[in-house]
């Protein structure tokens, strides 16, 4: 018999058979059907997007696209006006902000510290300088304070401090960290660097699940060059945001080219996160697809069930279509349309699930991971693979028992015989 | 013309066998009305379904117009069944998910005929058979003798050259019974072979020749 006529009896039959089934069962099967595609995508999403939020936040709060920083061997990028001449000639940069960076130390409740042998409330912390505007404009900094204000350029003794240096917002106790209690905005603390001490007042805390942040002292570039004694201009960090649609790993090859490398260290918002957090996106990802498997296998299971008792229950039936002269590979084709339908409604369903209500949601709402914003991370691309695998998964499984039935013997089938 | 020659049908049921069909001998003629008879568990069933090509003998011969069945393949069987056969069961055998035009016109779509040829085909058999507005129904919605009825269209929508029919009275009012054997000796008075297994005598005195099993064996073969 021609395929093509197959196809259109097996069509037709699992049409009318879909058509007249309980909607409750339908109902049912798609529903296992959209958990089985949400399962898929969602949970390795999630875990994903864990990482991903961590990435984001990266990219977003700290190094732009692209991030130009002191080689390991120098507290600063040399010839920095020559460099950051050089990137203002670039069209794919739409922003900058510059930053010094050094170490230094914070001490406070030093003026009611009547025991000399009590240890300190001290910690060290990476020191900051920044251009206060500039840098609001390309990290949103002000937005990531928590208490207190926001930085001004004429700040003179202010700071922002970290929330991972102050005890009220620290993760619980760490070696070799100890955060200051009894610190808040109009707090006075005693900054060190190099030596030179300066008594200023903490105007704001920063709250933001990134170390270097977290971690961080802040204030005006200038009174952190004061401090260190520096009247050069050049910098320890050159974060770079490029215009929409360029390639950070483009330009960061473009900037190498231009012998920058030998001067700074350039890195893409990728390459500057810890090795680790790669890791984990591996091992989650790993995980993520470990979970979706056996989602996909569970999937299959049911469908092959849920078709396998159809058969069963229709097997007299199916006798008689073939007793009739309707070929087995027309019925064949009908259970297969059959989970086809399944799949394609269950998938479509979630997909209106996903991108319309989960996405949005995640992204307006992200879900607060004590070291990221999760997002839920579902690509079109990954999405559709996913679904091609569920509804292969569902088509086999739809296939293998309504052939097993059509095999056996017509007469068998019709008398209901073993 | 179909031709039977010492068939036999033996099934197993592990190591017990059971002979149903001890060498049967048969013609069947084109046009002719045969009705099969015996007792249960003659083998009057068991002989239509090898006849019918919807169970393979254990041993002997059928030839249909000429063609001996045994050498052809399910597929070839398959094809055979769907445009010169037809079929009536006991219990209508109607796919309950499927109206009956659909019924009777999914044989018909089967041999390649377009959509709406099929169902006009299928509305003119069903007409036929006085189900002409009962063209949407479903099973479920149909009396047996109706059910019945769209059974038969399904078996001849198609004008096959054989017609079959297992005890297509049995679950039947008289009534019912009634219309479904006039429907028979209509198609045959048109030139229908029909091969009918009946254990009623009053239904077999609608056919032309009635042959009697007993046993597995043909005890009688007889013309009205």
């Amino acid at each position: 018999m021609f395929p093509l006529l197959n196809i259109r009896v097996g069509f037709y039959l699992a049409l009318r058979q879909l058509r007249r089934a309980s909607l409750w069962t339908t109902g049912l099967i798609v529903f296992v059907m959209l958990l089985t595609f949400l399962n898929l995508v969602v949970v390795t999403g999630i875990l994903v997007g864990l990482i991903e939020g961590i990435n984001e936040s990266y990219r977003t709060q700290y190094t732009g696209d692209v991030i130009v920083s002191a080689l390991s061997t120098k507290d600063y990028i040399e010839d920095t006006s020559g460099v950051i001449a050089f990137l203002k000639t670039l069209p794919h940069v739409s922003q900058m902000t510059e930053r010094y960076q050094t170490g230094g130390t914070i001490e406070a409740n030093y003026l009611t510290r009547t025991d000399l042998t009590e240890k300190p409330n001290a910690t060290g912390a990476q020191v900051i300088g920044i251009n206060p505007e500039a840098e609001n404009a390309f990290t949103g900094l002000a937005e990531h304070i928590i208490e207190g204000e926001y930085l001004a350029e004429s700040d003179y003794d202010h700071i922002l401090i970290g929330n991972f240096l102050l005890a009220k917002y620290a993760f619980g106790e760490q070696p070799g960290l100890t955060p200051l209690t009894d610190v808040g905005p109009g707090t006075k603390v005693r900054l060190t660097i190099n030596g030179a001490t300066r008594e200023v007042i903490v105007k704001g805390v920063v709250k933001s699940k990134i170390g270097e942040l977290g971690m961080s002292v802040f204030l005006p570039a200038t009174e952190l060059r004061t401090l260190m004694g520096r009247f050069d201009q050049n910098v320890a960090q050159i974060a770079i945001r490029l215009t929409p649609g360029s390639d950070p790993v483009a330009f960061k090859q473009l900037l190498l080219r231009s012998g920058i490398g030998e001067k700074a260290k350039v890195q893409t918002f990728e390459d500057s996160i810890p090795n680790g957090v790669a890791d984990i996106k591996t091992t989650f990802a790993m995980l993520g697809n470990g979970f979706s498997s056996i989602g996909l296998v569970v999937a299959a299971i049911t469908i092959f069930i849920v078709i396998f008792i159809n058969a069963i229950t229709r097997r007299k039936f199916i006798g008689i279509l073939k007793g009739i002269g309707i070929s087995g590979e027309a019925i064949e084709i009908s259970y297969i349309f059959q989970s086809l339908f399944y799949a394609v409604i269950g998938s479509a369903i979630g997909l209106a699930v996903l991108y319309g209500v989960l996405v949005p949601l995640v992204a307006a709402h992200p879900i607060d991971f004590p070291f990221s914003d999760g997002i839920l991370v579902a690509p079109p691309f990954d999405t559709g693979v996913r679904i091609v695998l569920l509804v292969l998964t569902t088509v086999i499984a739809g296939y293998l028992p309504s052939r097993m039935i059509v095999r056996k013997n017509t007469l068998d089938s019709i008398l209901g015989r073993n | 013309m179909i031709e039977v020659k010492n068939l036999v049908k033996t099934f197993k049921d592990g190591p017990v066998e059971t002979r149903v069909l001890k060498g049967i001998d048969l013609s069947v003629k084109d046009g002719e009305f045969v009705a099969i008879m015996g007792r249960s568990g003659a083998g009057k069933s068991t002989l239509l379904y090898q006849i019918s090509l919807l169970d393979e003998p254990t041993s002997g011969r059928i030839h249909i117009n000429g063609k001996e069945t045994h050498e052809m393949s399910e597929h070839e069987k398959m094809l055979f069944r769907l445009a010169e056969f037809g079929y009536v069961f006991q219990d209508y055998a109607l796919l309950p998910e499927l109206t009956a035009l659909e019924n009777v016109a999914l044989p018909l779509y089967m041999q390649g005929a377009s959509r709406a040829a099929a169902d006009e085909k299928a509305a003119a058999a069903l007409t036929r058979v006085g189900l002409g507005l009962r063209l949407g129904n479903l099973p479920s919605q149909l009396s047996g003798g109706e059910q019945q009825r769209v059974s038969i269209s399904r078996a001849i929508a198609h004008t096959p050259d054989v017609l079959f029919a297992d005890e297509p009275t049995a679950n039947l009012d008289k009534e019912s019974s009634a219309t479904v054997m006039d429907i028979f000796k209509e198609l045959h008075k048109g030139g229908q072979t029909i091969i009918m297994v009946t254990h009623e005598d009053e239904f077999a005195a609608f056919a032309e020749r009635i042959v009697k099993l007993d046993d597995g064996k043909v005890i009688s073969d007889s013309r009205l």
